[in-house]
């Protein structure tokens, strides 16, 4: 009984955290179907974000979650002139030649914040930090709560946006045939900025939520990306409801595996998830085909 | 000036090198022909047959750990567990690329499930016991050559310059061989190459279990140098993505790309570390010099598809 509840406990934690890897895997996703760029310099500007959200706690004292709004359009802001600027340059060859440029950019991002804001280990303290929720025999923390809810509720902003407006359906317009997009009159080269830096803007919200319970460091990004990755091969690449299911999955392996293999061990689950959904499906759940 | 000679002038200057230049710039000399020579094994693979990797690193520290435990666990003589390690790194190159290629992976999707493997390897030897866990092996000193472990730093350069010299040679023969010529062929185009009857699984096998070997060798060479050894640094990102940059720097595909792509990013770790004395605000060298060679390897991709090479070679008429 005990352990059932333990269990229970790890399985609420695993989608408290799933919620805020769905944020982050939709941006991937979304850069990937769109795009046809696996973008491996989304942990490193995660961790930007991240950074941004300290720094504006820590200089001005605003508070991660009231920071949001400023932190995803600045996010917006910096994926659509980083795509302009760079990325939409090369992104059109070999597929490797693309991943090697995004490595390429995280290698220069993630030094980039270490020579700057050095190697130690920041955290932002808020004053409901330490608060529980009660919930059945679990006790939750209050943050992780809220976050969950906030990154369901944006995600479902994002759907609908993508859905009924006008750049939303020129999105998906671009992401099916994008000559087809661009014999109608969309301007394609727009869309494809826009559509990257809707994907950093979602790291922007994501950083937000994981602030007031994570901590940052420059190496950050390399915790994430390998998570991201997993979920959203996992869901099938380019696919929105792969990215959400994949996201709870992955939260909830990350929460038991730690629960049952011990901190260590555990992280192997979400690599092993990653090699076996390559090796033997690779288009994922949801996925159309690679 | 024609190029054995160029080849055997240059071979002159490493050999007379450490006798001229401080014990300082001997141990340089020696990162740079060991990042040259793991560089290599990656550009036999990512280069020559094009499977870029990014996991490179979990057969340097299969070939770090191997001859470590043999020797610290078992009591083997290091010589001796240095080709046991090799076997150890082909082994595991063979599996990855049996189980990836089985599943027909390219591109993209080789890159990211050789990370996911470096991953889980670094995992297992952070938790399980043989290897210590975090807390590393160390080696015991005793600085004897008959143990692999070298007084005077002169003779750990003349090895790293042995094997950069022998992987350049491996690397030379496969421009020249059948066997080369159906790895390029593997690399510009897998269809046609299976068209004109490569069987390009066994070849794409067949390199990444040879490159594996080669790494598992430095992986070794390195426990030894440093008689130390963890998780992170054996199975860690940073030396996998060291090997991927050095080559594609210098010229991914090409002979001596890497030892060119080392010697750049040792020129620019220098440049910036003496800059860094002038400049007391730039007190990281190590991140600033990463930060230009990220730098480098986005305009390289870009630009410059045969690096740094690509800037004085003949090139032959590509189509």
């Amino acid at each position: 009984m005990q352990d059932l509840q333990i269990i229970f406990a790890g399985i609420l934690n695993g989608l408290l955290a799933g919620g805020i890897y769905v944020l982050v895997a939709v941006g991937l996703t979304l850069i990937y179907g769109v795009l046809h760029i696996i973008n491996f310099a989304h942990g490193s500007l995660l961790m930007l974000a991240m950074y941004a959200v300290f720094f504006l706690w820590r200089l001005i004292g605003i508070d991660p979650y009231v920071a949001l709004p400023v932190v995803v359009a600045g996010a917006f802001v910096f994926g659509f002139v980083l795509y302009r600027l760079v990325i939409g340059r090369f992104s059109h060859g070999r597929d490797e030649n693309i991943l090697l440029i995004t490595l390429g950019l995280s290698i220069v991002i993630d030094n980039a914040a270490l020579l700057f804001f050095g190697g130690d280990t920041q955290t932002i303290d808020v004053p409901y930090a330490g608060q529980f929720v009660e919930l059945g025999a679990a006790f939750l923390p209050l943050p992780k709560i809220i976050s969950f809810v906030v990154a369901v509720l944006l995600c479902a902003v994002l759907g609908l946006y993508m859905a009924k407006s006008d750049t939303g359906k020129a999105i998906r317009a671009v992401a099916k045939e994008r000559q087809g997009a661009r014999l109608v009159g969309i301007d394609v080269d727009n869309i494809f900025a826009v559509s990257y830096g809707i994907g950093i803007a979602c790291l922007g919200a994501a950083a937000c939520l994981l602030m007031p319970t994570y901590y940052v460091t420059p190496s950050s990004g390399h915790a994430f990306v390998l998570v991201a990755f997993t979920i959203v091969v996992l869901g099938g690449m380019g696919s929105f409801i792969g990215a959400a299911v994949g996201g709870f999955i992955i939260g909830i392996t990350e929460s038991l595996g730690g629960l049952l293999l011990g901190e260590q061990l555990g992280q192997i689950g979400i690599s092993l998830i990653f090699i076996l959904i390559l090796l033997l499906k690779p288009t994922g759940l949801f996925g159309s085909k690679a | 000036m024609n190029r054995p000679l160029l080849c055997l002038a240059g071979l002159g200057l490493a050999i007379v090198y450490p006798l001229a230049v401080p014990n300082y710039f001997v141990n340089i000399g020696m990162l740079v022909l060991f990042t040259a020579f793991i560089g290599q094994s990656w550009n036999l693979a990512g280069g020559f047959a094009g499977q870029t990797s990014f996991g490179h690193v979990v057969f340097f520290g299969t070939g770090a750990y191997t001859s470590t435990i043999l020797q610290v666990t078992y009591g083997w003589n290091p010589w001796l567990a240095w080709p046991v390690a090799m076997i150890a790194g082909a082994a595991v190159g063979w599996m990855i690329a049996v189980l990836s290629f089985r599943a027909g992976l390219r591109g993209s999707y080789f890159a990211l499930i050789t990370l996911a493997f470096a991953e889980v390897f670094r995992i297992l030897a952070n938790s399980v016991s043989f290897t210590r866990g975090g807390l590393g092996m160390l080696i015991k000193a005793d600085q004897r050559p008959l143990n692999f472990q070298f007084k005077d730093p002169i003779w750990v350069y003349y090895l790293a310059l042995a094997l950069c010299v022998v992987s350049i040679l491996i690397a030379w023969q496969l421009t020249r061989s059948r066997f080369g010529a159906r790895l390029i062929a593997v690399r510009e185009n897998e269809d046609a190459a299976r068209a004109l009857g490569i069987d390009v699984f066994a070849e794409k096998v067949k390199v990444l279990t040879l490159s594996g070997a080669m790494c598992a060798a430095g992986g070794t060479f390195y426990a030894q140098k440093y008689l130390y050894i963890d998780p992170n640094i054996a199975f860690g990102v940073d030396k996998s993505v060291e090997m991927l940059l050095v080559s594609m720097v210098g010229g991914a595909g090409t002979t001596f790309g890497p030892l060119i792509g080392s010697l750049a990013l040792t020129a620019i770790n220098e440049v910036t570390r003496s800059l860094a004395s002038v400049v007391p605000a730039l007190k990281n060298v190590q991140p600033l010099s990463l930060v230009v060679y990220g730098i480098m390897l986005v305009l390289i991709v870009a630009r410059l598809p045969d690096g740094l090479m690509g800037m004085f070679r003949r090139r032959p008429h590509h189509a």
